[in-house]
């Protein structure tokens, strides 16, 4: 009794010992990227090297500052995923209804059509968007990403699916009869029931805009136009690289985005499996 | 306004509190019906889902198609196309870098995507046993790199895996005694490094992602393991994995598209393209915009679909099959 006892105290150590080893792993580089973004250059390159923070994160924010609009480039990013989510979510949840609750010719190979969009990997579209972008002459305007970015047959789907479940025919019905558009059915019934599913929804869309290279690196290349990830690469552009002050701009792009985790984790940790569960 | 309102209503057979919210629908006139209520849904309907497929038009199809048939022409974006037939892909086929490319972007896969995976079902599994408040503290930590972007990502870690003799992980060898390592500018330092990145970041994803799977267990099965004297091991093996096979099955998936897809990382640790981290993205997005052959590219972005549509498949095949033969065991 008393060794078996004994043997789930090991095993419980155990289990915590190997957890907090993990989770120390996986808080080390933003410790790092502190320790870095606080101190000069030459304390960065001297052996053995610093491994606490030093007092120099604002001299290496100024120089941020002189190589990068940072706050431009923030704020960019802001208006990109903002608007697009925005959209996506309108959008989105309009053609879900549809989907879901209205019947008419061709509605299960339309859908069926927006489920197979999704196996197509964007970067086949890529080149000739780049030109369709440039016949539109939005190269370095913001619509070159936040247009195409509106669409996204993922959230139709979740929409789709939340709607047939969350919204009871028997409501659309009754709201009918009162002699409500369908529109206004969308936006008096269907709105208010699936605003937990924008929540869910919202933080995946806005997380997958804000952290996109590859088509804001091709579209935006007027430095005033860059999205704060293609402002952060070109720091990395510079031939010797002052490890100190791409550390300190990397740091400042990164902590908002902790502190709205931190203070939603709940609901983020809930989208990203739900919406993994789901799919 | 509300009694008229009231009146209408009680006419069509609805007297219900209507009233109690007036500014509800305030445009209730009795309007003319030219079409039916069936005739108007269509017409929502199709309103409804239109922006997509427009968007879809423009951005979507058209694109897709212009990538086809530029994958047979000469195109430096300016001067007019000439059509080459099969040329754009005889020379990416005899470009010894394009076929390095995929190597690469399959070894950096496998090398970032396995060892991560199985990390995740062990931190997963060790999480899933633990009381709750800790498990809150202990999610949230390796939750967290999730939430980081790939390019700050792929920026510590350039920084970590630095070629300097100072870099924090040239540091560690030389204290063991080995030889500092150019990391950027080497075969497997490079894989190594990206492999890193990888792992890093989406570890806690999948973790997390097993973990809701593995709440979904009942623990009774467990217990009645234990009873039986099985192991933690064949507890696992027995019962975590195979229950958690939807899940395993989906993750599976999404890393292996992202693998193929892989393009920040290498681009920002290397400093553009190089041979060493060469990615299939990486090499169109070179031929694209770095040289402006628009005809190579446009090859390479085909060959790319090709291997995720051929990758899809054996992920869809694999999941039926597996879906089959667990069905089969539960019969049993």
């Amino acid at each position: 009794m008393k060794s078996e006892k004994k043997k789930i105290n090991t095993a419980k150590a155990l289990i915590y010992t190997a957890l907090t080893l993990v989770s120390l792993a996986s808080l080390f580089p933003f410790y790092w990227m502190f320790v870095m973004g606080t101190n000069t250059n030459q304390a960065i390159n001297q052996t053995p090297p610093v491994v606490v923070p030093g007092g120099n994160m604002g001299e290496n924010f100024q120089n941020v500052l002189n190589s990068i609009p940072f706050f431009q480039a923030m704020l960019n990013s802001l208006i990109v995923s903002s608007s697009i989510t925005i959209g996506v979510l309108f959008l989105c949840s309009l053609a879900g209804f549809a989907f879901a609750k209205f019947i008419f010719p061709g509605r299960t190979i339309l859908f069926i059509f927006i489920l197979a969009t999704m196996m197509i990997p964007p970067q086949l579209s890529l080149i000739p968007q780049y030109f369709i972008i440039t016949e539109l002459g939005w190269l370095s305007d913001l619509r070159a990403v936040i247009v195409p970015g509106l669409m996204n047959a993922f959230g139709i789907f979740w929409m789709r699916q939340y709607i047939a479940s969350a919204v009871p025919d028997d409501i659309i019905e009754s709201a009918r009869i009162d002699g409500c558009s369908n529109f206004r059915i969308y936006w008096n019934i269907i709105v208010p029931i699936v605003l937990p599913a924008f929540a869910t929804l919202g933080i995946i869309v806005f997380m997958a805009i804000w952290g996109d290279y590859l088509w804001p690196l091709v579209v935006l290349q007027d430095q005033s136009t860059h999205t704060i990830q293609v402002a952060l690469a070109s720091l990395m552009d510079g031939r010797v690289l002052d490890y100190g002050m791409v550390l300190a701009g990397t740091f400042w792009a990164t902590v908002p985005l902790i502190i709205i985790f931190l203070l939603f984790n709940r609901l983020f940790i809930r989208s990203i499996t739900e919406g993994a569960v789901k799919s | 306004m509300a009694a008229k309102e009231q009146e209408e209503l009680t006419a069509i057979g609805s007297p219900d509190e209507n009233d109690k919210k007036p500014s509800k629908d305030p445009n209730k006139k009795p309007k003319k019906r030219i079409y039916s209520q069936r005739q108007r849904n269509m017409m929502s309907g199709y309103l409804f889902i239109s922006p997509f497929y427009l968007l879809f038009a423009v951005f979507g199809i058209f694109p897709i198609l212009f990538s086809f048939y530029l994958g047979f022409f000469s195109w430096d974006g300016l001067g007019p196309m000439e059509f080459v037939g099969l040329n754009n892909f005889n020379i990416i086929f005899n470009d010894p870098l394009f076929w390095k490319s995929i190597y690469n972007t399959i070894m950096i896969g496998l090398m970032g995507t396995a060892p991560q995976l199985i990390a995740a079902i062990l931190i997963a599994f060790a999480l899933n046993s633990l009381l709750i408040r800790m498990k809150t503290v202990f999610r949230l930590a390796i939750f967290l790199p999730y939430v980081t972007s790939i390019v700050a990502v792929a920026i510590v870690f350039s920084v970590i895996f630095s070629n300097q003799e100072s870099g924090l992980v040239n540091q560690a060898i030389t204290f063991f005694g080995g030889d500092p390592v150019t990391w950027t500018r080497s075969e497997w330092g490079t894989k190594i490094a990206i492999s890193v990145m990888v792992f890093w970041r989406w570890v806690g994803y999948n973790t997390l992602i097993y973990l809701a799977g593995m709440q979904s267990i009942p623990n009774d099965l467990y217990e009645a393991a234990r009873i039986d004297g099985a192991s933690l091991r064949q507890q696992i093996q027995y019962i975590t994995i195979p229950m958690l096979k939807p899940f395993i099955l989906f993750t599976v998936f999404t890393a292996t598209i992202g693998a193929l897809q892989l393009f920040a990382e290498p681009q920002i640790f290397q400093g553009g393209a190089r041979p060493e981290g060469m990615t299939v993205v990486l090499y169109l997005y070179r031929d694209a915009f770095g040289s402006n052959a628009f005809g190579t590219a446009s090859a390479a972005a085909l060959v790319l679909f090709f291997i995720v549509i051929i990758f899809s498949s054996m992920n869809m095949y694999f999941t039926n099959k597996i879906g089959r033969s667990s069905k089969v065991g539960v019969k049993k």
